[in-house]
């Protein structure tokens, strides 16, 4: 039976995951998008970045604390290549599994994002959305990129599919949003629970009740959304005490500065823009297309456009 | 079948107060793994070590301080952070109302559901108003000493709370920059417009089913039991040729698929 613990993928730790959390510059996954027998080779990264106020642990002397895997046995740190993926069959007795072999349990699907069913963005029910990721094209060429970014954008549609990544299956809709293709992973129907599974009763009400509420909803509407509410205020409040600590010299601690001290945290937006225009920086090919197996007269080569 | 409640709250609206209990909506299926130690097999520990000693701290050592400059730390203690926690509260308080659909859904984070406490006729009564409004309230709410902010909606005859992630952690496209290149071929906009149009669908989550999951299982069945699992080789790197021969040969398929 599958165990309660938190997943662990001996993969990139994210930023929501932890405090004082490392995070790789590495993409989240590379991976192709297939649209017919077109590819454009992707690189995927996630498209939220956290808000919490980052606090790094420090010892008693304020130098700062890396999180290092150890041996329960001894305490002594595991190099990389002994930490495996595994799963708890009975209590503390494991079965290994490694990434290439949950990659050949379904080898298309690990690599390739085949958009096999174009849908309209607003048939797809919110409750389904799971996790919001961008990614960028990481080719050669961005081309393919561009030309199914603007005709999604322009047909209002998104396109569907189900892939693997880190082990797991997705349902996924690819959406693009100005020029930049977003990739949305999908709960699976089955995940959803209805009113009956969680046992809700039958719905029964009183018409004045009705009447009073929708006149609540009448005078509580607005067309502006209230962005304040919106924003992490618990982060906020904790930025004041900071400021106000620091401005009061209270509880600081200097340390000499090391290259060991500055791992701090990478943002994933520094990440997708250096991505995104790496990517536009690729020398796009000059050269004419290749010749035509279905060969009439040769072409006249493609003028560059500016 | 009946879901235990994961927490009571009250709905404030305006005056009104409406006892509700909360169910999570989403049954999580994933197949669970743990890091392991493939020299002893147990499963690893994270320790926090000293960056320049390597040496474990014991976790009543640990201070937490915020970075405000190279090498600077201003340090929050146990009784600070205790402090600017949120106030324990029950109320989910509803502070506007929008029309259905103004909040995104790339900002949806957990949906759950929301069951009369006590007396339900007041509980289906504001589902059954919100529907014919067409409108969803902004919501929020203290749970476990964090302070969520969220959409409720009316799901049928049913109400819904679903938590938002924060506005300043959603990144925006608009923010990004675009891929950039030579302008786009007329002629390969044309055929990858009639290529959308050939692969044209509705929507069904049914088609999904997660049969991925299964194999993993049974991969793992398979090697607790000694045997060797069936696995299928990764696919060789597809060889690319040019965009506008791609494009026809998919036209070509999707147009003898739909014959």
């Amino acid at each position: 039976m599958p165990s309660k613990q938190a997943s662990e993928q001996p993969n990139v730790p994210l930023p929501e995951d932890d405090e004082s959390v490392e995070v790789s510059n590495r993409p989240f996954w590379s991976g192709t998008i297939s649209f017919g027998l077109v590819s454009i080779p992707v690189d995927l990264y996630p498209a939220v970045r956290n808000s919490r106020v980052s606090l790094r642990m420090l010892s008693p002397e304020g130098i700062p604390l890396n999180r290092r895997y150890v041996s329960a046995d001894n305490g002594a740190e595991i190099p990389s290549e002994h930490m495996v993926r595994g799963y708890e069959t009975k209590p503390e007795e494991y079965v290994l599994v490694s990434d290439e072999e949950l990659e050949r349990l379904a080898p298309e699907k690990s690599r390739y994002i085949e958009l096999r069913q174009f849908v309209e963005i607003t048939s797809i029910h919110p409750l389904y959305f799971e996790k919001a990721y961008f990614l960028a094209p990481s080719g050669e060429s961005t081309r393919a990129y561009r030309l199914l970014a603007s005709v999604m954008e322009e047909s209002k549609r998104a396109g569907v599919a189900d892939f693997v990544m880190r082990g797991q299956a997705y349902p996924a809709a690819i959406f693009a949003d100005s020029g930049i293709l977003r990739l949305q992973t999908l709960r699976y129907h089955d995940e959803l629970r209805s009113p009956e599974d969680v046992g809700l009763p039958r719905p029964a009400f009183d018409k004045e009740d009705v009447d009073h509420f929708r006149t609540l909803i009448k005078k509580l509407t607005s067309t502006k959304l209230d962005k304040k509410q919106l924003n992490n205020l618990e982060a906020e409040q904790m930025q004041k005490l900071i400021e106000a600590k620091r401005k009061k010299n209270k509880d600081v601690v200097r340390i000499e500065e090391s290259d060991r001290a500055q791992a701090g945290v990478v943002d994933i937006m520094d990440m997708l823009k250096k991505s995104l225009a790496a990517a536009s920086k690729k020398p796009e090919s000059a050269a004419p297309e290749p010749a035509r197996k279905t060969a009439k007269r040769a072409r006249q080569p493609r003028k560059k456009s500016a | 079948m009946a879901a235990r409640a994961m927490w009571k709250g009250v709905v404030q609206l305006d005056g009104i107060s409406l006892p509700v209990k909360l169910y999570s909506a989403v049954q999580d299926r994933t197949v669970h793994f743990n890091i392991v130690d493939d020299r002893n097999m147990h499963r690893v520990r994270q320790s926090m070590v000293n960056s320049e000693t390597q040496k474990e701290v014991p976790p009543a050592e640990i201070r937490k301080g915020y970075p405000v400059a190279p090498g600077e730390f201003v340090v929050l203690n146990a009784a600070e952070l205790v402090e600017i926690r949120p106030k324990a509260s029950r109320d989910i308080e509803i502070t506007q109302f929008v029309k259905n659909a103004t909040l995104p859904p790339q900002w949806f984070n957990r949906p759950y559901y929301l069951g009369p406490d006590q007396s339900s006729k007041p509980y289906f009564a504001l589902a059954k108003a919100l529907n014919e409004q067409q409108s969803e309230g902004v919501a929020h709410w203290v749970m476990r000493n964090k302070r969520y902010i969220g959409v409720l909606r009316a799901e049928g005859d049913y109400l819904m709370l679903i938590s938002l992630r924060y506005a300043d952690e959603i990144l925006v496209a608009k923010d990004l920059p675009a891929p950039s290149g030579r302008d786009l071929d007329t002629r390969e906009v044309k055929m990858a417009q009639q290529l959308i149009e050939a692969l044209k669908g509705e929507f069904d989550p049914q088609q999904f089913t997660d049969e991925y999951r299964q194999r993993v299982v049974e991969l793992v069945e398979a090697k607790a039991a000694g045997h060797k699992p069936r696995l299928k080789a990764l696919p060789k790197p597809k060889t690319t040729e040019s965009l506008t021969d791609a494009l026809e040969a998919s036209l070509r398929a999707a147009k003898r698929s739909a014959a």
